[in-house]
């Protein structure tokens, strides 16, 4: 993968607007600023009520993904473009979603919904109307996704990137400082894990950095590019933007997301746990 | 749940005295700005959290004690920066924006 095969920018997405082949996907953590104004002719898609299992903490199954999709009137072969608030974590989660589940042409929207507001580009109150389709999807490739104990294993051999702010890998902030900080884990960060913030991967209007800006952050940070990667935060969405920048900008061959994240391994008994406050 | 509400989550059902609230409202010479981002900074200038401002121009953060940073970005390439000292409970702290 490469830069010009993962990522559109506002202009290309204003020229495809009417392009029956695209089909532009909105995903927040805000359910409100879909309703509020989104790119014309986008659908939305919900990370928390449609992309994961309502009882179990998993992501909704196979069969269960292919319903969704088809109701929302996306084919196999159309080009899928993703967006959203937060700089694109959340659009970054479901393209990395949509990539476990296989399907083949998904792009994000650089900058996402804040560019697209900053930019000041029309933005529309009217729903969405998709023509209900077939969608078939793939078994899970596993080869990108990261589970626990294989964390565990991890430790000390291959390159963990923890993405989250200073403050919540120091063991200060146990969640990103919009919400609040009672919660049930245990602060701090996985044994030899880097900490890489995500935002340094964004310039201010949440567009991604240059290649070369990229490539020396990790770099930079001692982070062995020719190993393997796995990048976690608090709950993947975040990790997921640095997934999306190692494994599709960068082209990293091995980088996985561990989406149980922080408040999976904050919760494990006897997990280990360093802490610098 | 990671990503922010539009203007920061409500305190409502929160012990605000458990959490070291940073709040306050954007403006520039016309008054409140909408739709602004502002970010949280921490004593190292490094991105910590960002919401949105809400319609009129509010914002809240959950933080901890200590220093931190504001930055606010709005249409027009308006910017702002306030800085503040947080202690536990309510810390309530405005940020004003003009374009450069």
């Amino acid at each position: 993968m490469s830069r010009q095969e993962v990522l559109v920018d506002a202009d290309w997405a204003e020229s495809h607007l009417d392009d029956p082949e695209v089909v532009f996907v909105e995903v927040d953590e805000d359910v409100y600023a879909y309703d509020s104004g989104h790119i014309p002719g986008a659908v939305r898609l919900d990370w928390k009520t449609e992309l994961q299992d309502q009882v179990v903490r998993d992501f909704v199954d196979k069969e269960s993904f292919e319903r969704l999709l088809s109701a929302k009137g996306i084919s196999n072969d159309d080009t899928v473009v993703l967006y959203g608030g937060n700089n694109n974590w959340f659009a970054s989660y479901a393209y990395w979603y949509f990539k476990l589940y296989g399907h083949d042409d998904v792009k994000l929207l650089d900058g996402g919904r804040k560019k697209w507001e900053l930019d000041s580009r029309k933005l529309t109150q009217e729903a969405a109307d998709r023509t209900p389709t077939s969608y078939t999807a793939k078994d899970q490739d596993t080869s990108i996704r990261a589970f626990r104990d294989e964390v565990k294993d991890a430790i000390g051999k291959v390159n963990l990137v923890d993405v989250r702010s200073p403050d919540e890998f120091s063991g200060k902030l146990l969640a990103p400082a919009h919400l609040p900080q009672e919660q049930s884990q245990r602060p701090g960060h996985i044994p030899t894990a880097k900490n890489i913030p995500w935002s340094k991967a964004a310039n201010d209007d949440g567009t991604f950095k240059s290649d070369d800006e990229l490539k020396s952050l990790y770099e930079g940070a001692g982070v062995d590019l020719s190993n393997d990667t796995i990048a976690y935060c608090r709950i993947g969405e975040r990790s997921a933007h640095t997934w999306f920048v190692l494994h599709e900008i960068l082209g990293q061959p091995n980088v996985r997301n561990y989406d149980g994240s922080w408040t999976e391994w904050g919760s494990l008994v006897g997990a280990p746990i360093e802490k610098d406050v | 749940m990671c990503g922010s509400t539009v203007g920061g989550l409500s305190t409502e059902g929160i012990d605000v005295s458990m959490e070291t609230v940073i709040q306050g409202t954007v403006t520039r010479e016309d008054g409140p700005v909408a739709g602004a981002y502002v970010r949280l900074l921490d004593h190292q200038d490094e991105f910590t959290a960002e919401v949105q401002t809400s319609a009129t121009g509010g914002f809240r953060f959950f933080a901890a004690p200590g220093s931190w940073t504001l930055r606010a970005l709005a249409g027009g390439g308006a910017l702002g920066e306030t800085g503040i000292q947080a202690d536990t409970g309510i810390n309530d702290v405005d940020v004003t924006v003009s374009s450069t």
